[in-house]
């Protein structure tokens, strides 16, 4: 399995977002926790960005962070999904390494 | 530091305040009281009630100002003011009462 | 000397204090620093206006529930705002509308306005705090 990339910085605020995804080789994941959730909602700027993600990578959310903020989970954009805690425990386990940008 | 009430062991701060709010409950501020002096009136209940009840909507303390404006919307004019409230809490108001209750301190309470 | 209860008018001139509000509320402690400068600094009765833009327009996202990341969730304290007589929120609409917001995910009732009337807003002040 290739790489986890774990991102947790805004997508408005920061480009690590954009830095992160150009350093994903096809089939390495990103989860999106702390303030990186706020890409994954339906109906903002950088949506489009994260669904073209979604051809070459799959884009997880973590759960906690994403209620702490007020977001909800019915406006994730389709085709990312969401873990909690113990998902992101079973993502590190199943990807070979963890790349978190920071 | 620690207060005891029934049995337990509370810590508070150097203070006084208590560390947990959720571990009050009213013989706290029976007991706080006591400790400085004097005992609680039905006057004072409805002051440390409503301050429980303030800090549970909106999070915080609220300071002297607001608190007095706050109990004259609530329980009357003749009590929504400064004179009413530093006769029941000398010490002052938002600090006294929101020890008693419980809550930490003001912000911006000096 | 005077007693305690006729302290409460603070003396000394009312100035135009506007709190710039950038930041969203949990990443940094920025959003929380600035809600507690504006709490502390509304007992000397200045003249106070926040702005919430950029992703400071998050700080005041209804529904936050922060148990799961053990962290307090201040979002109820802007509720208290009013109280304290700060009663001149604004919030960008350029930053509202690029994170797919509206008015109504908001906690609290604010003014909406655009950059050019919040650029004009802004000249309007004598001291800006930006967080």
């Amino acid at each position: 399995m290739p790489m986890l990339h774990t991102v947790n910085k805004s997508p408005f605020e920061r480009r690590t977002l954009d830095t992160a995804l150009r350093h994903a080789v096809k089939g390495a994941a990103i989860l999106l926790i702390e303030d990186g959730v706020y890409a994954a909602f339906d109906g903002t700027v950088v949506a489009e960005k994260v669904k073209s993600a979604l051809k070459d990578h799959k884009i997880y959310v973590l759960g906690p962070d994403v209620a702490a903020r007020g977001m909800s989970e019915h406006h994730v954009i389709d085709g990312l999904q969401v873990v909690d805690y113990g998902g992101f425990v079973d993502l590190v386990v199943e990807y070979d390494k963890v790349q978190s940008w920071l | 530091m620690a207060i005891d009430v029934n049995g337990k062991s509370l810590e508070v701060d150097e203070e006084g305040y208590l560390a947990d709010l959720n571990q009050w409950e009213p013989d706290v501020a029976t007991i706080m009281a006591k400790a400085d002096g004097s005992d609680l009136s039905d006057a004072h209940w409805e002051v440390i009630n409503f301050l429980r009840e303030y800090y549970e909507e909106y999070q915080i303390a609220p300071a002297v100002r607001v608190l007095t404006k706050a109990i004259g919307k609530k329980l009357g004019k003749d009590k929504g003011n400064s004179k009413y409230l530093y006769e029941l809490f000398p010490y002052g108001p938002a600090k006294q009462a929101c020890k008693y209750a419980g809550l930490p301190k003001p912000t911006g309470c000096v | 000397m005077a007693e305690p209860w006729e302290d409460d008018e603070l003396e000394g001139p009312v100035r135009k204090f506007m709190y710039v509000n950038r930041r969203a509320p949990y990443g940094t402690i920025y959003a929380l620093e600035s809600l507690e400068v504006v709490l502390i600094a509304a007992a000397f009765e200045q003249d106070v206006t926040l702005v919430f833009m950029d992703d400071g327009v998050y700080q005041i996202k209804k529904e936050q529930n922060t148990e799961a990341i053990g962290v307090k969730n201040f979002s109820p304290t802007y509720r208290a705002l009013e109280g304290y007589d700060v009663e001149k929120l604004y919030v960008e609409r350029e930053s509202l509308q690029s994170r797919g917001l509206t008015v109504e995910d908001l906690i609290v009732p604010v003014q909406i306005v655009d950059k050019d009337q919040l650029a004009e807003l802004m000249e309007e002040q004598e001291v800006i705090l930006s967080f």
